[in-house]
């Protein structure tokens, strides 16, 4: 419990340390993830990361070879970063001058580029100087054990990569939602989307130390695309896509190092999973129960318009109707029928006498506008769009539903009628006219 | 590092097997836009290796090859769920799964660290060196046990390939035509990434989770860039990856000697940066669309051009009777059209070495040859100025540079269609005279002057 307690609190120096700097890269991760996700490069980020395995290598070798140790951290990630950028103008390059399309010039860089990277790890590995390099670590990660420069050097990159994102968000936000109009409008649309790689590349460099080659992917990917549940508008997105990757990023090293034998760097995307999860499933503006939800309530809005419109025709609203005429009015079963019956009459629109159907005076006023909104519909269909009148009901149908009050009154005009419910063009299934 | 019968052979024999069997399921990825889905695939077996291992507790277990594929598989279908019911973009989908997938597997892995000795670099790298030290008897033979794994593996996927052909190429080139032709797409989709899970697992334990891409995607990417035909494409791209493997393999052994006493390197490495090496050969030499190819191809189409505006202003110069020298064509070449000096001095010797022009006292004359092309490509300069001055409603002063592009792609049935559409006056808007098309019979070139 007193562990628990120290670690939770940040009261150790190197937990604080460690705590800082991975929430500030998942912070910064997050912020230009959610970039990525939305300029559609998602998975550049990937080819970014495996690229950097070759660019330690042959920085590693490069310093070996002008007599230094070879372990000199800052030369290595600038091998790392140049390697990532020299990978991502590759795809580019590929994209631009061969028929292949997106995917397979990153494939093709990614798989190359990491079978440099090992070929030249095991060069060093076997020479005599080399071994212990301790350059695979750039592979999972190494949370725990980062040590009080590498934390800052963190930190201070994380903060300097959210700074650009802040000082640049209006260029970059009309580079991820318009390309085109940012090229008309004299953007240099070239430069921006090379910033936003540096910008993914820095994350990368900085990220492998933490969590590792692979799983930097995650931090930038996973956080923006559960925030993309939530909200609609870039910077919001970006607010909670650096939050949950902070969120995350503590989560992680809270965790493993509370827990035994539990990798920083997974259990800082695990979270981020789980967050994703919950996003996925509850998120306001596009997760799964709101989606159903919009369903489950739009088939109910049909279902009475059409049970109602169904009524009225049968009727014209004025006597009652028999529950077995309205079976035969479209193709809908008896059981759905007698919901929608039920539904109608707690709602007060009607009232039932054993069989019959009577519209109630609220009920069949709201029935009449129903029916009133399909005709007009109909007759606009029939004058402006060259539909038979045999045809139109099924396209009226299919539109009525969605029709606001400013369209009807839009249809009014335009097909000059006032306030009348105009007949119908056509004859009415199940009614003799 | 000197070749040891029994042991490099089995190792190039293991490398092109797995070549085999990667170019089937990595050219229709290529082929889909999913070339990517290799490497999800690959990094996502990781927890099922993983759990198949916890199971079994030893590494040469069928469950660790069953929790692989199940996890692949699962990882495929995953992300096409996410894709169309998150309405995630289907890049973000694909890295959303893998990753939380390996960042499992590498938990599990961890958590089992201490009583199982399964090295998470070798499910990465794979152990191809290892490879025939661990031997199995079958039949009477001894034979590395990944071997008939992976025979097993190239025969299916051959299989399949011959089973379903059909329904792959449609599938692959034109779904929405598939589905309307009454073929189930989303069965041989799931039938495709079965075959690509098996495969990557298959491999994996030859070439690592990640080289496994390498050996996918970019032999397919390079036939692709060879050939525009599925055959030609699932040929070259076996061909081109069994290659890669076995100069992988050598250049693990040789290449790392070059830099000093190191014995070898990681011959999954090296194999993945043959493939690499290919591709950029394909990249640059490919028949086609190679980009050494289309620059040969501009610059022999630029010479043309340059060569017929040479020999055209030959003909002007005869007309004006202001007689050019080949100096003066060259300087007027290149200051009145895009090229440079280089081929424009080509273009001059062209048209002097194909016997159409002549020089006399150092002035450019034409030959009977040249006389009958240069008033061809006259007419048609002179055509085309002429329809599109009445036709196209251009200005007189603005047709030369429109008839100067349309004049080095005009046959002789487009230049008859024209003179059939303009007034038949013989003569073009800056009141020059049309040659006629039998240009040969009205005297030569001393009866075109004015």
């Amino acid at each position: 419990m007193d562990d628990f307690l120290r670690v939770l609190l940040l009261q150790e120096y190197n937990t604080r340390l460690v705590v800082i700097g991975t929430v500030l890269l998942g912070m910064a991760a997050g912020t230009v993830g959610s970039l990525l996700l939305l300029r559609k490069r998602a998975l550049v980020g990937d080819v970014i990361s495996h690229a950097t395995l070759p660019g330690v290598g042959l920085a590693f070798l490069f310093m070996m070879m002008f007599g230094g140790s070879g372990r000199w951290s800052p030369g290595l990630l600038i091998g790392a970063a140049a390697a990532g950028l020299l990978a991502a103008g590759l795809v580019m390059c590929i994209r631009r001058t061969t028929i292949l399309k997106d995917d397979a010039a990153m494939a093709i860089v990614m798989s190359t580029a990491f079978g440099l990277g090992i070929a030249v790890l095991g060069v060093i590995q076997d020479m005599p100087s080399g071994n212990q390099a301790g350059l695979e670590s750039i592979i999972f990660g190494k949370t725990a054990s980062m040590i009080r420069s590498e934390a800052i050097g963190i930190g201070i990159t994380a903060i300097v990569i959210l700074v650009s994102c802040l000082v640049l968000y209006k260029e970059f936000r009309l580079l991820c939602f318009d390309e085109q109009y940012a090229g008309s409008q004299g953007w240099p649309v070239m430069v921006l989307d090379v910033a936003l790689l540096v910008l993914g590349t820095l994350v990368t460099v900085i990220g492998l130390q933490a969590v590792g080659l692979i799983l930097i992917l995650a931090m930038l990917i996973i956080p923006a695309a559960a925030a993309r549940y939530w909200t609609d508008r870039l910077l919001m997105m970006m607010f909670m896509s650096a939050g949950l990757g902070a969120l995350s990023a503590w989560f992680g090293v809270t965790i493993s190092a509370l827990v035994p034998r539990m990798p920083a760097g997974s259990i800082i995307v695990l979270s981020s999973s789980v967050f994703f999860l919950i996003s996925l499933l509850l998120g306001s503006r596009r997760g799964l129960i709101i989606q159903i939800w919009h369903q489950i309530s739009l088939r109910r809005r049909v279902g009475r318009q059409h049970i109602l419109r169904a009524i009225w025709e049968c009727s014209e609203g004025r006597s009652s109707v028999h529950r077995d005429h309205l079976i035969g009015m479209r193709s809908w079963s008896t059981g759905r029928v007698a919901r929608l019956l039920q539904a109608a009459r707690r709602r007060g629109e009607i009232s039932m006498d054993s069989e019959q159907v009577i519209l109630t005076d609220s009920g069949g006023a709201q029935a009449r506008d129903i029916v009133r909104n399909h005709r007009l519909w109909e007759l606009f269909l029939i004058k402006h769009a060259d539909i038979a009148p045999t045809h139109v009901d099924r396209d009226a149908d299919a539109i009525e539903h969605v029709l606001g009050l400013d369209m009807v009154e839009e249809l009014e005009a335009a097909l000059s009628q006032g306030d009348t419910l105009p007949t119908s063009p056509h004859s009415i299934a199940g009614v003799q006219s | 590092m000197t070749w040891m019968w029994g042991v490099d052979d089995w190792i190039i024999i293991l490398g092109v097997m797995a070549a085999l069997a990667c170019a089937i399921p990595g050219t229709f990825l290529l082929l889909r836009g999913m070339s990517m889905m290799g490497d999800a695939i690959s990094h996502a077996v990781l927890p099922g290796i993983a759990i198949g291992f916890l199971i079994s507790g030893t590494r040469d277990s069928s469950w660790m090859f069953i929790g692989a594929a199940v996890a692949g598989v699962c990882a495929a279908v995953l992300t096409q769920v996410l894709h169309r019911f998150g309405r995630l973009e289907r890049g973000a989908a694909m890295g959303v799964i893998f990753t939380t997938f390996f960042a499992v597997g590498l938990v599990l892995l961890v958590q089992t660290a201490d009583h199982v000795d399964l090295d998470p670099n070798c499910v990465l790298y794979g152990a191809i060196e290892l490879a025939p030290i661990d031997l199995v008897t079958i039949a009477g033979l001894d034979m590395p046990r990944s071997f008939p794994v992976l025979v097993v593996i190239c025969i299916l996927n051959l299989g399949l390939l011959l089973l379903l052909y059909k329904e792959l190429k449609i599938c692959s080139f034109d779904p929405a035509m598939a589905r309307a032709s009454g073929v189930n797409v989303t069965l041989v989709n799931q039938i495709h990434m079965i075959m690509t899970a098996a495969t990557c697992v298959a491999c994996f334990e030859v070439v690592g989770s990640i080289l496994v891409v390498a050996l996918l995607v970019v032999p397919a990417a390079a036939a692709r860039l060879m050939s525009d035909r599925l055959p030609i494409v699932l040929i070259l791209s076996l061909v081109i990856g069994s290659i890669a493997a076995s100069l992988g393999h050598l250049a693990a052994i040789n290449v790392p000697g070059w830099f000093g006493d190191v014995p070898e390197t990681s011959t999954a490495g090296m194999m993945a940066v043959m493939t690499g090496v290919l591709f950029l050969l394909a990249w640059l030499l490919a028949p086609r669309h190679g980009l050494f190819t289309q620059i040969l191809h501009r610059w022999r189409l630029r010479i043309r051009i340059a060569s017929e505006d040479a020999l055209g202003l030959v003909f002007r110069s005869i007309e004006n009777d202001s007689g050019m020298t080949r100096i003066d064509i060259r300087r007027t070449i290149v200051s009145f059209t895009e090229v440079g000096v280089v081929i424009a001095w080509i273009a001059v010797r062209r048209i002097r070495r194909d016997g159409l022009i002549d020089l006399k006292d150092n002035r450019c004359v034409l030959t009977e040859e040249g006389y009958r092309r240069a008033s061809e490509l006259i007419r048609s300069h002179r055509l085309w100025e002429a329809w599109l001055w009445q036709h196209a409603d251009l200005a007189a002063d603005h047709v030369h540079g429109q008839a100067m592009r349309l004049e080095h792609v005009t046959d002789r049935s487009m230049r008859e269609k024209l003179a059939a559409q303009i007034d038949a006056t013989g003569i073009d808007p800056h009141g020059r005279p049309i040659p006629s098309s039998n240009p040969v019979g009205d005297g030569g070139p001393e009866r075109s002057r004015p």
